[in-house]
């Protein structure tokens, strides 16, 4: 299997367990206070680490260029509510046009 | 109620199709990863490590701690679950954070889950679908800037996320590690490492 379907494959099967875990098979026992805490702040970190790494990470190295303007571009969008689409587009041709220049 | 989500995730799902098109998944791998994973931000994330070429088991790993928080979605939701095994397992897989947004409004509701995640499981499968064919019709994807779309969706699924202090120290945290892991680790390695930013959820408040 390649790379990506073996990807595909794992993430949906471990998806489909964890989605099921507290219906099926924990029947609605509460996780320890402390557990759940720490897993509430896993999507912020994840997410946090991946729009640095997205915006700067290059092949091992830090790349400052053009997505970093298209970042910028972003946070404007967000603050003036923009839909998320709106969001994702304003970057991508922020740093299109930047990268024209 | 839920048309205004259903267009907003018809939107994230072509998206999604569009870049994971772009990040070299191929066409049928992402519609596939729509209908079994059916989960936005795990299969950007995904998509985006694969499209970085940071590892196999980056990518699943990352994606698998994104979706860590259905857990306790699932257990705050099972209470108000009907049905024998299978309805259960299938309605579990209707959970998201849209549709168990609009279900738990007013205490838990059974039916609008089911109803609203029905309707946005399709949306988004349609979405990919199109987002799939679309992307394979555009150019060369760091010309259209495609490779800044990425942060730009990972920085609003955070925003949607910063629901407390904790959660934003979290993210400086994990933002903080990542980039200093950048220069000395393969690509991916350092979204895994940032989840440990996660522990500081242990402390009492």
């Amino acid at each position: 299997m390649s790379p990506v379907w073996i990807t595909v494959t794992a993430v949906g099967a471990g998806t489909i367990v964890l989605k099921a875990a507290g219906p099926v098979l924990l029947g609605g026992r509460p996780l320890p206070r402390r557990v759940a805490d720490v897993v509430e702040l896993l999507a912020p970190s994840l997410l946090a680490a991946l729009v640095v790494t997205q915006t700067v990470g290059g092949d091992g190295r830090l790349v400052f260029d053009a997505r970093l303007a298209g970042l910028a571009a972003a946070i404007v969008a967000l603050r003036l509510r923009a839909p998320l689409l709106l969001v994702v587009v304003v970057a991508a041709v922020v740093a299109a046009l930047i990268r024209l220049l | 109620m839920v048309a205004p989500i259903a267009i907003a995730v018809l939107a994230f799902g072509l998206t999604y199709g569009v870049l994971a098109r772009a990040a070299g998944m191929g066409a049928i791998a992402p519609v596939v990863m729509s209908a079994t994973t059916f989960a936005g931000s795990a299969q950007f994330a995904a998509a985006s490590i694969l499209g970085a070429a940071g590892g196999t088991v980056t990518a699943i790993v990352a994606a698998l701690l994104l979706n860590a928080r259905y857990v306790p979605i699932g257990i705050s939701v099972a209470p108000g679950f009907e049905g024998g095994l299978l309805r259960r397992l299938l309605a579990a897989q209707l959970v998201v954070d849209e549709s168990w947004a609009v279900s738990s409004r007013r205490g838990f509701d059974f039916r609008v889950l089911v109803g609203a995640g029905t309707v946005l499981y399709v949306t988004w499968n349609l979405g990919t679908a199109i987002g799939v064919l679309g992307g394979g019709a555009l150019g060369d994807p760091n010309r259209l800037g495609l490779d800044a779309a990425f942060p730009a969706l990972f920085l609003a699924l955070l925003v949607s996320q910063l629901r407390s202090r904790r959660a934003w120290i979290a993210a400086f945290i994990a933002a903080a590690i990542a980039f200093v892991l950048i220069p000395f680790v393969r690509p991916g390695i350092p979204i895994v490492a940032a989840s440990a930013a996660c522990l500081i959820g242990w402390r009492r408040t």
